[in-house]
């Protein structure tokens, strides 16, 4: 804890309480007023999140976009100014880099955001491939950027409560700049990874912990890193180093559509289109009582080992224990599958993904 | 406030003893910690435990975490109320008990009073 890097709003948590633990070498709250009240505000009005230790990668040059495409499986052609897309980033084995969103500010720049505990390795693994490029720059900008994710179906409300000047982003995976909110000048994209509508707002650090008060005044509830994995848990959005990692593929993982075989190449595409992913990614809800959560084995009713969770908890929207699993194709078929929590077998329902899905727009 | 009718261990568990039974719980503090309990495994009637071994699993909604027990003994009975209503133990944790176990074997010394337990928690809360 005395060794974590602090965001620009650290102090702002201490004064509203949150309860601080070190996670990926950030000290950040993992709670304030309580897990479950805090994720019901983000499903039902509106919480405030730091972000600040996500990474942020700065792609410029000419030749950005086709860098872009080489690194990433997703298709960058067809991206417009003013628009984000979410990419899996991978290895030439189909492994996963890392997975980000890449935000269109012109032809020649690009702001990727990353993770925060991958930001090197990606900077690194852009710019040993950048160096085949004549003119592609990737540049670590995470020490000059604050993010704050405003979450929940009154977000709107929040923001005009803080004030904002210039129009909000029409569609999902938008962003407009120096948009001017609560003062600050920030730019402002309608994304997430909570399952419900909201933005992230990018600022300078030394304009984020007066926002982040307005915001909380204008009704906002702080929302710590506990919540935000159950949210995303229950949208079943991937988390690097559980869904995807160095050796799970985008493939297995679910993310299909995100990978675009069509392009004519990048990275790893060799190996996804040769190899057919050997498992998969389906959700469970336990029949039995107990909660699973991630690396417990997968058996079939025969007691064969067919996978592993990779994720597992309380749904709170749900009211039930559910887990996310990679299983064999086979084992992807069956309707009951057994997850082992020290030593038990829990009976567990294959359900299909995503568990929750909001209404609010 | 911490009740004085009971013992308390350096792991924020509460231990009430009356003749040769132990009932067992979590202090407020410990709830605190753990957050927003969603599950409790708890031990069988007639389940033999060791002393530090594990006694119940409480699971939070963000982690799993052991009850250790204090004494040697036998599980003579588990609270089934937590079954459907693990949340007593943040709501309620000096009523909520999670089991009473028949001791064979017991180390007072390890077991803190009132006062030495509120100088503990006050030691954590700095921390925290």
């Amino acid at each position: 804890m005395q060794d974590a890097r602090h965001t620009p709003l650290y102090e702002c948590h201490l004064r509203h309480g949150g309860k601080m633990v070190a996670f990926g070498g950030w000290a950040l709250p993992v709670q304030y007023a309580g897990i479950l009240a805090e994720h019901t505000a983000v499903r039902e009005a509106c919480g405030l999140f730091d972000v600040s230790h996500m990474g942020e990668i700065m792609l410029t040059g000419k030749d950005a976009p086709a860098l872009l495409n080489d690194l990433c499986t997703n298709d960058f052609t067809s991206l417009e100014t003013g628009r984000c897309r979410y990419s899996p980033m991978c290895y030439p084995d189909g492994g996963t880099v890392d997975d980000l969103i890449v935000y269109k500010l012109d032809e020649a720049k690009y702001l990727v955001i990353v993770n925060a505990s991958n930001c090197e390795k990606d900077c690194a693994w852009m710019r040993e491939h950048a160096a085949s490029y004549k003119d592609a720059v990737p540049e670590n900008i995470s020490a000059g950027v604050a993010q704050l994710a405003l979450q929940g179906p009154a977000f709107r409300d929040a923001l005009s409560r803080v004030g904002v000047e210039g129009g909000l982003p029409g569609k999902p995976y938008a962003f407009v700049e120096k948009m001017k909110v609560g003062g600050a000048i920030c730019l402002v994209s309608t994304t997430g990874y909570t399952g419900e509508p909201g933005v992230e707002i990018y600022l300078q650090p030394k304009d984020a912990p007066a926002l982040f008060d307005a915001l909380v005044a204008a009704g906002a509830l702080p929302c710590g890193l506990g919540s935000r994995d159950t949210l995303r848990f229950e949208a079943s959005m991937p988390l690097y180093g559980h869904e995807l990692d160095r050796d799970i593929t985008p493939l297995e993982a679910g993310l299909k559509s995100f990978v675009k075989l069509h392009k004519p190449d990048f990275i790893g595409k060799a190996a996804l289109a040769e190899s057919p992913p050997q498992r998969r990614r389906i959700g469970l809800e336990l029949l039995d009582r107990g909660v699973a959560r991630e690396n417990c084995p997968v058996l079939d009713a025969e007691g064969r080992a067919v996978g592993r969770t990779t994720s597992g908890g309380f749904a709170p929207t749900l009211g039930k224990n559910m887990a996310m699993a990679l299983v064999t194709h086979e084992a992807a078929e069956q309707d009951k599958l057994f997850i082992e929590v020290r030593g038990r077998r829990l009976a567990a329902g294959r359900v299909g993904l995503p568990f929750y899905k909001t209404a609010h727009k | 406030m911490i009740p004085n009718d009971r013992k308390y261990t350096k792991d924020h568990e509460w231990v009430m003893i009356d003749g040769d039974m132990a009932t067992v719980g979590l202090t407020d503090f410990a709830q605190h910690m753990l957050g927003d309990i969603v599950f409790v495994e708890l031990p069988q009637p007639g389940d033999s435990v060791e002393a530090g071994g594990r006694l119940a699993v409480v699971e939070s909604v963000k982690a799993a975490s052991d009850v250790l027990s204090v004494p040697a003994g036998e599980v003579v009975e588990s609270n089934t109320a937590l079954e459907d209503a693990p949340e007593k133990l943040n709501s309620d944790p000096w009523g909520a008990w999670i089991a009473r176990v028949r001791v064979t074997t017991l180390n007072e010394e390890t077991l803190l009073n009132q006062d030495a337990y509120a100088a503990l928690v006050k030691v954590e809360e700095e921390k925290a």
